[in-house]
């Protein structure tokens, strides 16, 4: 199939994301290493294989299922699948690629709700002092999530060893981190 | 006086400050200078990459540009998770120069891609290793479970460091410090990484899982070269031990730190009474006796802290 074919045409689902990350999503022949070597397998709804068996269908409501997941934002990123993978396949890419769809489309499981709290404060906390502000980060996360006692038994000790930092470092360029984020938010809304 | 590049990250000045204490101790008594990027940002961690492809790039874009501006070629990046994100986004940046040059209109900066991002080890491995032996005053006679974890070495095709599931460089530095390095089979399972706080059962249950291994095969402590995979170890500690049922209390420690110890720096100065799980070594019997004759447990501990 040429090119110019192809562009007659709307784009399958794993067109869109080969576009987007690279990865060849048929080239998955269900082996099932990815899923055996990944550390919250056992707590996802779909494991990663399964995950590729469903993007391989190309079928709109297997796409909806995973948008909704919570696999994908249980995945942490720790590369094994990929590392395992006999077609070294980039599933954490696309793991990455399939969380910005569904956040992007408004679909993100309620359940995944204080992981994504969690990094939409840590974001927070880069785009208004360019640095990671640790007692910041906690406090905004427990106002987004409501966990107001959570951990609270250990701050005093890690208070006295030195483990909190009461004052954030702002950098010098804080205004260029800000506008860092509006530039990439601007192209966004651009498209 | 040597001088090298140095972006210690947001961990190393809040949560994690006895790494940086460590590694610019141990720098020092091999004449090493290591140059802070100045005003540098925050890598984006997990948090970038998983919401915003464009920031997860450039925010370490902008590290390597102003480390560029300042003519700066070796950056020690000692935060496993900040050197992974800094070696892959430069491998991504070198493979596709239009992906490129719109990184470095967001960031508004020039970036090159010319400077070399070195873990700790690499770090140890080219200033340091050579000169390592000859240094030891004190060795560091305690058996270690090196703990790698994901992002030190995962993914190899982009990283090229170590061996992908059985690593060895840590342990190799640790048998130079007068260690025993064990063998263990947890060496690069996951801690959990940044679920920590949003799912600190997952946690649990994944570092319960190696501290478990560590322990059951003997080890007297743990060796990291991660502020996340330390944090999780050691301050989540409560929580393993529910998850296990057990009470384990071997303390883990930097890289830097043991090597600190045994160079001779003195633990205050490394840190180690920054760590929430208590520093604390077995006794060591004066005169080798038979193995049959040491008891297993001793109630007499050397604490490091004092």
């Amino acid at each position: 199939m040429s090119a110019s074919h192809e562009s007659h045409h709307p784009l399958t689902l794993s067109g869109e994301i080969r576009l987007d990350t690279g990865v060849i999503i048929n080239k998955c022949y269900q082996c099932g290493k990815c899923s055996a070597g990944c550390p919250v397998a056992e707590e996802m709804d779909y494991p990663p294989s399964l995950v590729m068996r469903m993007l391989q269908t190309d079928d709109p409501k297997q796409y909806e299922k995973l948008l909704k997941s919570m696999s994908i934002w249980l995945c942490i990123s720790c590369e094994m699948c990929l590392t395992r993978c006999p077609m070294e396949i980039d599933i954490p890419t696309l793991m990455d690629n399939l969380r910005q769809r569904s956040y992007k489309a408004k679909k993100t499981n309620p359940q995944a709700r204080k992981i994504i709290a969690f990094h939409k404060s840590f974001l927070d906390s880069i785009n208004y002092t360019g640095r990671l502000y640790e007692m910041g980060l906690i406090v905004d996360y427990k106002m987004r999530t409501g966990a107001m006692m959570q951990d609270v038994a250990i701050a005093p000790k890690m208070f006295v060893k030195g483990k909190l930092n009461p004052v954030p470092e702002v950098i010098k360029g804080r205004k260029k981190i800000a506008a860092i984020f509006n530039r990439i938010q601007n192209n966004k809304e651009g498209k | 006086m040597i001088k090298v590049g140095f972006y210690p990250g947001c961990s190393m000045k809040g949560g994690a400050q006895e790494y940086q204490e460590s590694v610019s101790a141990l720098a020092k008594v091999f004449d090493i200078e290591l140059v802070e990027i100045p005003d540098w940002n925050c890598c984006g961690a997990t948090a970038a990459h998983n919401m915003s492809k464009e920031l997860s790039l450039s925010l370490p874009a902008r590290i390597m540009a102003l480390a560029e501006k300042e003519g700066i070629t070796d950056i020690v990046v000692p935060c496993a998770a900040c050197y992974n994100r800094l070696s892959l986004v430069k491998h991504e940046m070198a493979g596709d120069p239009s992906l490129s040059s719109k990184i470095a209109s967001i960031i508004d900066m020039k970036y090159e891609g010319t400077t070399q991002i070195l873990n700790i080890i690499q770090f140890i491995d080219k200033y340091i290793t050579d000169r390592l032996e000859e240094k030891v005053v004190k060795p560091f006679d305690y058996k270690s479970a090196c703990y790698y974890g994901c992002l030190l070495v995962r993914p190899h095709s982009v990283l090229k460091f170590d061996r992908v599931e059985d690593p060895q460089s840590m342990d190799v530095l640790v048998k130079k410090a007068g260690g025993k390095a064990i063998d263990w089979a947890f060496k690069t399972e996951c801690c959990g990484a940044g679920m920590s706080v949003s799912r600190t059962d997952t946690v649990a249950r994944l570092s319960g899982n190696i501290m478990k291994d560590a322990v059951d095969r003997q080890a007297e402590v743990v060796v990291v070269a991660c502020p996340m995979c330390h944090s999780n170890l050691d301050m989540r500690r409560p929580e393993i031990n529910k998850f296990l049922g057990e009470k384990i209390d071997i303390p883990v420690l930097y890289i830097s730190q043991v090597l600190g110890l045994a160079v001779g720096l003195d633990p205050k100065t490394l840190g180690l009474n920054r760590h929430m799980t208590e520093v604390k070594f077995p006794a060591k019997p004066v005169i080798e006796a038979p193995v049959a004759e040491v008891p297993k447990k001793v109630s007499t501990t050397q604490n490091m802290e004092a």
